[in-house]
């Protein structure tokens, strides 16, 4: 194991912990600039998909796993988004590069007023207005028929940039390099809010609300900012993938979405950037494995293969429970006892990883 | 008299909202968890009741496969408390949120795959009889089950009220700590309590059944009775029956006298109505955490 | 003027009444203690004057203000610390961010030159990690400084609580039980701290303590409660020696009865 020596209080603040630290990210960054010169057209498809489900991800991982509090309705403020992106442009004629961010806020906005009603309350008040606006997305979506275009959908326009064009299926390369950058500014912004004063303040309302106050936290106020910036980044995924879809209508972003966001981030590891990326693979490439697994099974036993409706949601709904109940840290808690553990070889113990169970603990009103 | 039969008809759904939510209540009172799928229980508490029943399945007497059926539901909860639920002492929250809104699409994964997505119906005795009296029609659907809820109701005030296991229950919501000194065996209580849950979101299943047809997505009305709980005032019984009551008589009158695309958001509506304005239910009960 | 006066307080918790009438004074530069069996209504005190309960009647003034307009998260704005009796740390966080929020009162950037990442957010973050490191010193905590709370022993808790709490820079310190489950060795270093707190940092400390020695030893004054009321105010061995103060111990329980003699 590699001992870190701080000498500044800069060690702590800066992006990286050290050399080889900043060394390894840039390699991977390096990589995927590099990417569209090697794979086909279709796979460089898949992974810009999965980089927007991985800022979509990180949006959630705010609220979620900095934040301890619940959003079961995520899919809302993708729609949100993507709506509010594609109406600036076409309604207002914004350019790209002004009405990704304004989505990103009017979601952001949106999100804030939701949390705000339930946001002095228990947190089971807000899962449960999460769980009712995700019922209620295509309602309203359906309502603002004149905006939206109800079921019929609306179609996104193409992406100009300074006169560049990019096109999803004209030129990947271009799309995947815009969504590449995106996914590097919000990891860049998520990073900000870990180690400044207000991703400390996100933490300790997760750890303990009474303590938090204590110290002068506004408990309140920090959830509907974390819920704000949370839709935020979200819409601003919702936005990309109407781009990257193409089309959309009132049920794209329905209530599987919402609960494929909370499969991710639990799955890849609540509480870090890395899970994000992490359940964001899966994600993506998890229906794939499922279906070449009933090809499998059906090759075997003889019968076409039929299609058995909701099992991608069933599949997705075993791993949340297995994940929870065996590995709560997700993947990349996995991946850090793995990487201890040859570190350590061979003094690595069983117990090293394990955490205390507070059984006292409590944040019911009483 | 057709703002009479809108109100029985309203009643009959309210009383399944608010036995879905007085079984979310029942389990996050005992043991500070929520159960998002108890939606999905009263589903599969109809299906398998239906599964007895139905001449195409098993075709057993509706009058014994309605106790199976809350019987085995019982014991499903007892053990989903066991196996999976008490797992999760001491962990956070959120992480029984999310456990149990993936647990609802398993049910629901399942349910489809034994009893098919096609809407079925569940043959009860009643189903299609009409009482009329004073130039009144009512489906004894309806009464049915507004009169089922009023006796579960009182049966359940007596079980916490008078029987031992009742105030052991009590007891242990309210404290657990305490409760388990005083020789309350707590983690059995916890366990009886999510049984408790799984036998009365069978109740409402089958009671929900007898109005119509079920498929695997019912169970998302779980999510109404959920705002519903919250309505009435969450952590409050008699709150959860009352905001189920409010939601399902608020329903059909809305769809009678509201554009159609209006009428489905009014229950949530009103919920956020609720938590601006009266932020703990209509029948509060606040208390602070002890520090 | 006194740094914190209680006014006749009082707190009903339905029919009980919790804290009854209750006035005191905190004076500058003192170590205040409240002592008394257990229910007697002293982490109560400290929850009104966190303002997480309200009281039905009477007022609480700080610097000669009245702090019952105030929300909760402000209290600590004013220059009033605490700790808990049952630790309430953040525990999914190092002991450096445990400290670290304890200055959120100093907390001068802004939401956007936050997400951004200034230069004058990396400044102050500077400022707050000296002050942070003055605490640790203090209270040798060095070799916890990298470490999870979820994985210290209690008696580390105990000791990072009061340093979340010191990170604030108060004027008045509550201590809730600062000394309860530690050993001999332990509570002997607590004793020392709150000397230090007093006199060399210039921090009024309340104190709710049952460890009669550590009171004896370190309060100027103690107010003895039971069930809600006051009965003896004073010097640490005139309240230990009051015979009202005596019948409340020994009426309540064995031990604690033990404990002041």
């Amino acid at each position: 194991m590699r001992t870190v020596f701080k000498t500044s209080y800069d060690a702590d603040i800066d992006l990286f912990r050290d050399r080889i630290h900043a060394f390894w990210y840039m390699l991977l960054l390096a990589v995927a600039i590099l990417i569209p010169f090697v794979i086909d057209e279709f796979t460089l498809g898949e992974v810009a998909h999965l980089l927007i489900w991985a800022i979509a991800g990180m949006g959630l991982m705010i609220l979620v796993g900095q934040t301890g509090q619940a959003s079961l309705g995520h899919a809302a403020f993708m729609a949100v988004g993507c709506y509010a992106h594609v109406l600036l442009q076409t309604d207002l004629g914004l350019p790209f590069i002004v009405a990704l961010p304004l989505a990103g806020m009017i979601a952001g906005i949106a999100g804030v007023l939701i949390a705000l009603p339930t946001s002095r309350l228990h947190g089971i008040y807000l899962g449960i207005a999460t769980l009712a606006v995700s019922m209620l997305t295509g309602d309203i979506i359906i309502i603002a028929e004149p905006l939206t275009k109800g079921v019929y959908g609306l179609y996104a326009p193409q992406i100009e940039i300074f006169g560049l064009t990019i096109d999803r299926y004209g030129n990947p390369d271009r799309f995947y390099w815009l969504i590449l950058a995106i996914t590097v500014l919000v990891v860049l912004l998520y990073k900000n809010i870990l180690r400044s004063p207000l991703g400390r303040s996100f933490a300790a309302v997760r750890d303990s609300e009474v303590s938090a106050r204590a110290m002068g936290v506004n408990v309140a106020r920090t959830k509907a900012i974390s819920f704000g910036i949370s839709a935020g980044i979200t819409g601003i995924a919702g936005a990309l993938i109407g781009h990257f879809t193409g089309i959309f209508n009132n049920e794209t972003f329905n209530l599987i979405i919402s609960i494929q966001l909370l499969l991710m981030i639990v799955v890849g590891g609540l509480g870090s950037i890395h899970g994000a990326f992490f359940g964001a693979i899966v994600i993506t490439f998890l229906p794939q494995v499922i279906s070449s697994i009933r090809d499998l099974v059906s090759s075997f036993t003889g019968a076409s293969s039929v299609a058995v409706p909701g099992l991608d949601t069933a599949v997705f709904g075993v791993l949340l429970v297995a994940f929870i109940l065996f590995e709560p840290r997700g993947l990349y808690g996995r991946w850090l006892k793995i990487r201890t553990y040859f570190e350590l070889f061979p003094f690595y113990r069983r117990d090293m990883f394990r955490r205390q169970k507070s059984y006292l603990k409590t944040e019911r009103m009483r | 008299m057709d703002v009479l039969q809108l109100l029985v008809s309203g009643l009959a759904n309210g009383c399944v909202y608010g036995l879905i939510a007085l079984g979310f209540v029942l389990i996050y009172k005992a043991t500070e968890q929520v159960n998002f799928a108890q939606g999905d229980m009263m589903m599969l508490g109809a299906y398998i009741t239906l599964g007895f029943h139905n001449a195409q399945f098993m075709g057993l007497p509706f009058w014994l496969s309605v106790p199976m059926a809350v019987v085995l539901m019982g014991v499903f909860g007892y053990l989903l408390d066991m196996f999976v639920l008490r797992r999760m002492f001491g962990q956070p929250q959120i992480a029984v949120v999310i456990l149990t809104i993936a647990l609802g699409f398993v049910l629901r994964f399942f349910a489809g795959l034994i009893w098919g997505h096609e809407p079925l119906a569940l043959e009860t005795p009643f189903a299609g009889q009409y009482l009329s009296f004073g130039g009144i029609t009512l489906g004894v659907d309806g009464v049915m089950i507004i009169a089922v809820t009023v006796l579960l109701t009182v049966a359940l005030y007596f079980f916490f009220g008078r029987t031992r296991l009742g105030i052991a229950m009590q007891a242990s919501s309210q404290n657990q700590l305490a409760a388990y000194y005083m020789g309350i065996p707590v983690k059995r209580i916890n366990s009886l309590i999510w049984a408790l849950a799984g036998a009365v979101a069978t109740i409402a299943g089958v009671l929900f059944a007898s109005k119509g047809t079920i498929d695997p997505s019912i169970g998302l009305l779980g999510i109404k009775a959920f705002a519903a709980a919250v309505i009435g005032g969450f952590g409050s019984l008699p709150g959860a029956l009352l905001g189920g009551l409010i939601v399902g008589v608020m329903e059909p009158f809305a769809s009678r006298y509201m554009a159609p695309t209006y009428a489905p958001i009014m229950p949530y509506l009103l919920l956020f109505l609720i938590l601006v304005f009266r932020p703990h239910g209509i029948l509060a009960q606040v208390h602070s955490k002890k520090v | 003027m006194s740094l914190l006066e209680i006014d006749n307080v009082t707190l009903r918790f339905g029919g009980v009444v919790a804290v009854n009438q209750v006035s005191f004074s905190v004076e500058e530069g003192e170590v205040f203690a409240l002592v008394g069996p257990n229910g007697a209504g002293k982490s109560t005190i400290f929850n009104l004057i966190s303002r997480f309960y309200d009281p039905a009647e009477g007022d609480i003034r700080f610097e000669g203000k009245s702090i019952l307009s105030r929300p909760a998260h402000e209290i600590a704005s004013l220059g009033i610390a605490r700790t808990f009796q049952n630790i309430e740390l953040f525990d999914q966080a190092t002991v450096l961010q445990n400290l670290l929020v304890g200055r959120h009162r100093h907390r001068k950037s802004n939401l956007v030159s936050e997400l951004m990442f200034l230069p004058s957010v990396r400044a102050e973050e500077h400022r707050h990690r000296e002050a942070v490191e003055r605490v640790i010193e203090f209270l040798d905590l060095q070799a916890y400084r990298e470490k999870y709370i979820a994985g210290l022993p209690y008696g580390v808790r105990k000791v990072v609580e009061m340093g979340r709490a010191l990170a604030i820079e108060p004027k008045l310190l509550l201590l809730d039980e600062p000394a309860s489950g530690l050993s001999t060795e332990e509570t002997q270093d607590v004793a020392f701290w709150v000397e230090d707190i007093k006199k060399q940092m210039g921090i009024t400390v309340l104190m709710v303590e049952h460890d009669m020695h550590l009171v004896s030893a370190v309060s100027d004054r103690v107010l003895a409660l039971a069930d809600g009321k006051m009965l003896s105010l004073g010097k640490p061995h005139e309240v230990q020696n009051d015979p009202r103060v005596i019948e409340a111990y020994i009426g309540a329980s064995d031990d604690d009865g033990k404990a002041v003699a």
